[in-house]
């Protein structure tokens, strides 16, 4: 068993308008940053999960994105694993 | 005939959907999420406000509290369920009612009076409404987008699940599909819908014309069916 540390990056699906998008990007003038473009927002979630092996923990990551941390109607996610801590790492 | 009202940690329009239900002629009770069964409910309401903060998406947590098993198993038996703006948003994150509601388009939150078209007068969330009338009822929400992709938009259209539509003269606050702001599924016995009927449920608030909808809901519990299918 090991600690298995992710983030789970949730965005607003292609094609579907995202307002907090483009509210940001109405901001952009005030910056004089005119060259930014196509902004999208999104959210990161991180989480741990004890599991036997990384495709055990990523196995639940997946099912609780596509349960819960997005929906999958109008949003998309991918899954990063950030890092791991076996049992033996963490008695060592 | 009972109506329960679910109470989430964050329902703030719980109390209003509970007097509107007793105005429309029902005893009603307050349940609370963490309940698991009903308390003997003919029909229940899912109430406005903001369910576990809405945080995530706004009913996204929300559909995972332990009364919306019973919820489910009440609809599944063809119980009638009526989500009132957040509760519209708990209906379609738990996939009781199609599509999404999602930020408002004019990036506000919008918050005022709204005319609602009735698209039919046969459901048991519409059947009181006089003919040809269209509802004045108040809107406050951030997230009231509907959407769904276009081609189940016309399924949902050609099955007659539109409920209620936007109309002139404000017309559509948010940016929904289709001007969309009622639905209903394809059995007939789960409604929802972003305006606030229990919030016009009186002369003194400015329009009482939300009773059609609490009475519809109301009277067609009380005959014990639901009305298409």
């Amino acid at each position: 068993m090991g600690s298995h540390r992710f983030s789970v990056s949730v965005m607003p699906r292609e094609g579907i308008l995202d307002p907090q998008g483009r509210a940001v990007e109405a901001a952009l003038p005030q910056l004089d940053a005119a060259s930014v473009s196509h902004v999208r927002v999104g959210r990161r979630v991180e989480l741990s999960v004890e599991a036997a092996d990384e495709e055990g923990a990523r196995e639940v990551v997946e099912r609780l994105a596509g349960e819960l941390l997005a929906n999958p109607l109008v949003e998309d996610w991918s899954i990063e694993l950030l890092g791991a801590e076996t049992a033996a790492a963490s008695r060592a | 005939m009972k109506v329960g009202v679910v109470v989430f940690p964050g329902s703030n329009c719980d109390r209003d959907a509970l007097h509107a239900a007793e105005l429309a002629g029902a005893e009603a009770e307050l349940l609370w999420h963490a309940e698991t069964d009903l308390h003997g409910a003919d029909a229940v309401i899912l109430p406005g406000g903001f369910a576990h903060g809405d945080y995530l998406r706004a009913g996204a947590i929300a559909r995972f509290s332990p009364i919306m098993g019973a919820v489910r198993e009440h609809a599944a038996r063809g119980g009638l369920v009526l989500g009132i703006c957040n509760g519209f948003q708990v209906l379609t994150e738990a996939g009781l009612l199609p599509g999404a509601l999602r930020r408002n388009t004019s990036l506000h939150f919008e918050h005022g009076w709204v005319r609602l078209s009735v698209e039919r007068r046969d459901t048991s969330f519409t059947n009181a409404v006089p003919s040809g009338a269209t509802l004045r009822m108040p809107i406050a929400h951030g997230e009231g987008c509907y959407y769904l992709p276009d081609a189940e938009l016309d399924r949902l259209e050609a099955a007659g699940q539109v409920l209620f539509r936007y109309a002139p003269p404000e017309g559509n606050p948010n940016g929904s599909a289709r001007g969309i702001a009622g639905i209903m599924n394809e059995q007939g016995n789960v409604g929802g819908l972003m305006p606030h009927p229990e919030r016009a449920a009186e002369q003194i608030l400015g329009s009482d014309d939300g009773m059609f909808v609490l009475r519809s809901l109301v009277e067609s519990t009380a005959r014990s069916g639901v009305l298409v299918g």
